[in-house]
């Protein structure tokens, strides 16, 4: 169904991918399904030919050694705009490479509520199918990163993208490190001219236990870093059991219909329009 | 009979070698100064893509909210008049419409040259094209455009024989004008692979072409195809939809026709072609174009009804937008300049008259380079999250890249029939004698 083993760690009421068919899944049954009236005699049966591994199983075997997610609390976003101006500082970026991008919207009854958007590092990324060289991929953490030196500038990744969350390099950026550095997928500064960069959740920090810049950034405490393998999350004030802070608060995804399964989470509570 | 009988005014005289081949030698007092101009024009497009190149793409007015547009809307317009001229020499060839003969080799030039010219802007949009070979170093199978690459490249390999298989014979009458050990004997030799007019070299060509012919017709449908889905692919309002693979390959036809037109009566002027090109065949070609058109006007009604029918709310604000946003205008000057008068104008009783043939071929070219932008901008620049639209601005780079592109489709076709005959000869002569035998019988 998915490329994320159950590990039981999973909050059960939270559903991390949708449950719903995926792409690859349904392809696969078209095939079977093409496959089968062939020979339809012979395999009526066809699923019980099919071997089945138990979750636990592909747990065991599992690479992954975190499974990051970001949650928004918007009750207390007030658009200051800081986590896109501290993002912007880490990774070197122009003022209008909003990687980090608060959207000032609308809720049902006309009043006015601030959304803070970053990449949802999909667990099924349209980005990543249409990329025509490989540059964007998924690390054994399940962020999808880029490769600046690989990636043509065809922009159809941006395209593909529900959450307008990756940015072009439309002219040599001009912000760079002091000293000079070899931008690499986790760390892409500086940018390079004639490619696609967006969010990395800054695994360049949270490789070595720190938090994202977005959210040391918030002084509102609003973002949250989470990890759904130990399942904990922290807006580096309080530290809370994820599971459970993401279903007491009822917690959305954004464009959750899409399928793409996004790892970002928001919780909502001024009675926003949930076009969620 | 219907076919012949339509062109039946012209007098097809047996010099159709000479008239072809004269441009090859006598090309005109205009030809140097005309390729100066229009060279001129494609040396500074060079010279704009070189600066664009050192620059990033801004300075083709691109921005992270109008990420897709003048470029990506040219590279859909310049290999859609490509399947046109494909579309002309294959289909009249396979079903034997005889009146062909004498406008296939500019159809076909057309469709190579103007291919070359469009597949050029898969390179020119790319913000870096210096990696153009990672699409062959580190492709990527699920990417629609890795499918464009391939079905470009091989589309491109069809186009190629199928302009160099029915030139075979041509080669070798004008291999045969030079004298025995020239250099220029040696190269045409080598071209017309030995033709000789016999048999069973006869029988072989017809097959091959036969099935290049046929094999041309499916290639061309999966270009335009794959490059709908570049777009629908995605999840984007105005692209999002199922029609678009047949909605471009129609699109594709319409636009293509229409400039095979433009050409065969420019060319029909220029090089005094008049003894075989009447205006029958601009006729007959403005008929197809204009049937075309309305399978078009269809198309865009029911793609239009369906998105704003279920009214999901992306899809509306991109679609009133293109109806009665900023896009109405150029929208509605396409709808009637470039498919209600065009279509009138060759269906109208005035259809007799070539000068508004011509006129409604020009107003469709013009008209689907202005629906492919209308395609590719509002859905580029329409929010998906917000209601704040990308700003278009298109600049000096991509306007004079466009200009040089179109003014380098002519300007390929007459360098190119200074080293290849303008018309079929092999082919025109065949119909000739068809013609004279029919006309012996009592």
């Amino acid at each position: 169904m998915s490329d994320l083993p159950a590990t039981g760690l999973q909050p059960s009421d939270v559903p991390l991918v949708s449950r719903r068919l995926s792409r690859r899944a349904l392809l696969g049954s078209a095939a079977a399904v093409a496959g089968s009236a062939a020979v339809a005699p012979l395999f009526l049966h066809l699923d019980k030919l099919i071997p089945t591994t138990s979750a636990a199983a592909v747990a065991a075997n599992s690479p992954i050694r975190h499974r990051w997610v970001m949650v928004f609390d918007l009750r207390l976003c007030d658009g200051c705009g800081k986590c896109t101006t501290a993002c912007q500082k880490t990774h070197y970026l122009e003022p209008d490479q909003t990687w980090m991008k608060v959207y000032e919207l609308k809720d049902a009854s006309g009043g006015q509520f601030f959304m803070p958007r970053l990449c949802m590092q999909c667990a099924d990324p349209p980005c990543l199918r249409v990329c025509p060289v490989g540059a964007t991929f998924k690390n054994r953490d399940g962020v999808v990163l880029i490769n600046q030196d690989t990636c043509i500038g065809c922009r159809l990744c941006m395209s593909a993208c529900p959450y307008e969350a990756r940015y072009f390099n439309w002219s040599e950026p001009t912000n760079k490190p002091l000293l000079p550095t070899t931008p690499t997928p986790e760390f892409p500064s500086p940018q390079r001219r004639g490619t696609v960069g967006k969010c990395t959740f800054c695994v360049h920090h949270t490789e070595r236990g720190e938090l994202p810049a977005c959210v040391t950034g918030c002084p509102m405490e609003v973002i949250w870093i989470g990890d759904l393998q130990a399942d904990v999350a922290t807006n580096g004030v309080k530290t809370v059991r994820l599971s459970t802070f993401l279903a007491e608060n009822d917690a959305v995804r954004y464009k959750d219909e899409l399928n793409t399964g996004p790892q970002v989470y928001y919780i909502l509570g001024h009675g926003q329009d949930l076009g969620f | 009979m219907t076919g012949l009988a339509a062109t039946h005014e012209l007098a097809w005289s047996s010099d159709v070698e000479e008239a072809a081949i004269r441009p090859m030698w006598h090309p005109g007092r205009l030809f140097w100064p005309i390729v100066a101009v229009l060279g001129l024009i494609v040396l500074g497009a060079f010279v704009a893509f070189g600066y664009q190149f050192l620059e990033g793409l801004w300075v083709a007015g691109y921005s992270d909210r109008s990420f897709y547009g003048i470029y990506e809307a040219n590279l859909v317009a310049f290999i859609g008049v490509s399947y046109g001229g494909a579309l002309v020499s294959a289909v009249l060839r396979l079903t034997g419409a005889h009146w062909r003969a004498p406008i296939t080799r500019m159809a076909e030039v057309m469709a190579l040259v103007s291919l070359l010219v469009g597949a050029s802007f898969a390179i020119v949009h790319l913000g870096r094209p210096d990696r153009i070979l990672n699409l062959i170093t580190s492709p990527n199978p699920s990417s629609p455009i890795l499918w464009d690459f391939t079905a470009i490249t091989t589309y491109l390999l069809a186009t190629v024989m199928f302009v160099y298989l029915p030139l075979v014979p041509d080669l070798a009458r004008v291999r045969d004008r030079f004298p025995a050990g020239s250099v220029r004997r040696r190269i045409y030799g080598l071209a017309a692979i030995s033709w000789a007019d016999v048999p069973e070299q006869r029988r072989r060509l017809e097959w091959a072409v036969g099935i290049i012919a046929v094999l041309i017709i499916p290639l061309a449908v999966s270009v335009h195809s794959v490059l709908a889905w570049t777009f629908s692919m995605t999840t984007r309002p105005g692209w999002h939809s199922t029609i678009f693979g047949p909605y471009f390959v129609v699109g594709a036809l319409y636009s293509g026709v229409a400039l095979v037109v433009l050409i065969v009566a420019a060319f029909r002027r220029a090089y005094h072609l008049e003894r075989f090109v009447g205006p029958r065949h601009l006729l007959l070609l403005s008929r197809i174009m204009a049937a075309l058109g309305l399978v078009y006007l269809y198309f865009t009604f029911a793609e239009l009804l369906t998105g704003g029918y279920a009214r999901t709310k992306d899809e509306v604000s991109v679609l009133s937008a293109l109806l009665e946003g900023p896009f109405a205008p150029a929208f509605w000057a396409f709808m009637v300049g470039g498919l209600f008068v065009p279509i009138a104008l060759v269906a109208l009783p005035t259809r007799r008259r070539s000068g508004a043939l011509i006129a409604a071929a020009a107003l469709v070219v013009v008209g689907m380079w202005l629906k492919r932008l209308l395609i590719v901008l509002p859905t580029a620049t329409a929010p998906l999250i917000d209601d704040t639209w990308g700003a278009i601005s298109i600049t000096w780079v991509p306007a004079l890249i466009t200009l040089a592109a179109t003014v380098a489709i002519p300007l390929g076709m007459i360098v190119l029939f200074r080293f290849v005959p303008l018309l079929a000869i092999d082919e025109v002569e065949q119909e000739q004698a068809r013609w004279a035998a029919q006309e012996a019988r009592p």
